[in-house]
């Protein structure tokens, strides 16, 4: 286990590490969702809570039930299966008993089991050697950071919307660039922290 | 013979799936700082991408509708893993570099989106010939963006130096910004040419 502060990781995976922009995880959903704020920031709110439990409950499986058992390269497999069977018990409880959130959010909870940022996140925390309080709050982290990442994105794209831009860079194109400049402006936070 | 150079050709270049359809950039732009990085992440995208739609064609009669998204994942994630195990045994270093990219490839949307889309109608020996196209077009594309991140950046070419110390090294090109721009520049040159051959 390494020794930092928690309180730091969670700073670090916010601003000087964010999933998007230092490792480019998340893309896929995040270019194709992030057209309008209010639908971006329902995402992120998804994506933070899923992120958090899921780094979690593999921190649990892989340190009490894989690598006692000489497991660890069932690892990619478990993952997964804990992302998609926690996404769906997480899907059939909101519906039960917080429907007005199901309807903002339920049609974004199936398309996390496949945002990479969440396998991601478990990855790194085997990697990086976390504790559980390391990894519940670098997976809390990673989601504020992913989401602050798309909210601004979303405000960015909107205004994009009545630009001229050039034939070929339309849509993705600008989006993609966009996201390179996004990236370099959170250059500046590099001196605050540093983790890895 | 023609049905499979058709197939070869369409899934390569005509639908190239990172930048016709924008898929599995996530893993694709991570490893592109180093070439040697990108061209064997790429081989390890072919070879799951393959045999992933072959096996899936091989079983698409006998998977019910409702678990076939499930019994997709765990046979890529299978293959997955033993992509990772080769690595780890054969290539330690390069295991290393990339980290957790290699895993990620169980997510990386084009194996699933071509499983949906191609292997689960066709058979298998086409199935695999598309996978292993996809697969071509994706390790294409990480080629041409590693080769111009690490001649800026590093001023090499798999390691050997081209660029001798005169050539003032672009450290953007070292970070994910670079990634990001490349990216988009080769999305951007792509989409002109097709609109200019219309």
């Amino acid at each position: 286990m390494v020794e930092i502060n928690p309180l730091i990781i969670l700073i670090a995976a916010v601003f000087t590490n964010n999933m998007l922009l230092s490792n480019f995880l998340g893309m896929c959903s995040f270019i194709a969702i992030s057209n309008e704020i209010k639908t971006s920031l329902y995402l992120g709110q998804a994506v933070t809570f899923v992120l958090t439990c899921t780094t979690a409950l593999n921190y649990v499986v892989y340190y009490y039930i894989l690598v006692p058992l000489g497991l660890e390269y069932l690892k990619f497999i478990i993952f997964i299966l804990v992302i998609a069977a926690f996404v769906q018990l997480a899907e059939m409880l909101i519906e039960r008993y917080m429907t007005p959130l199901y309807y903002s959010l339920g049609i974004f909870l199936p398309l996390i089991t496949v945002n990479c940022a969440i396998l991601g996140a478990s990855l790194f925390m085997i990697i990086r050697k976390y504790g559980l309080l390391q990894s519940i709050m670098f997976g809390l982290g990673s989601g504020i950071g992913w989401t602050l990442a798309i909210v601004a994105m979303a405000g960015i794209r909107q205004n994009l919307k009545h630009a001229p831009i050039p034939k070929g860079l339309e849509d993705i194109g600008i989006t993609v660039i966009t996201i390179g400049i996004m990236a370099m402006a959170f250059l500046g936070f590099s001196g605050i922290v540093s983790i890895q | 013979m023609i049905r499979i150079k058709k197939t070869l050709h369409n899934s390569t270049l005509k639908n190239n799936p990172v930048l016709r359809q924008i898929l599995g950039i996530c893993s694709a732009l991570a490893v592109t700082n180093l070439m040697m990085n990108s061209l064997i992440m790429g081989l390890g995208v072919i070879f799951v991408t393959g045999l992933s739609e072959l096996t899936v064609s091989m079983l698409r009669k006998h998977t019910d509708k409702h678990i076939r998204m499930m019994v997709q994942v765990l046979i890529i994630a299978w293959y997955v893993i033993i992509v990772d195990i080769l690595l780890k045994l054969y290539l330690p270093e390069i295991s290393k570099a990339l980290g957790p990219y290699v895993g990620l490839i169980i997510t990386n949307c084009i194996i699933m989106g071509r499983c949906e889309a191609f292997a689960q109608n066709n058979k298998p020996l086409d199935s695999l010939i598309d996978g292993i196209a996809s697969g071509i077009g994706y390790t294409l594309v990480l080629l041409v963006i590693a080769f111009f991140r690490e001649l800026l950046g590093f001023g090499t070419l798999f390691g050997y130096e081209v660029l001798g110390s005169w050539w003032t090294r672009w450290d953007l090109m070292k970070m994910p910004a670079g990634a990001f721009f490349m990216l988009g520049l080769l999305i951007w040159i792509t989409r002109s040419l097709e609109a200019r051959k219309e």
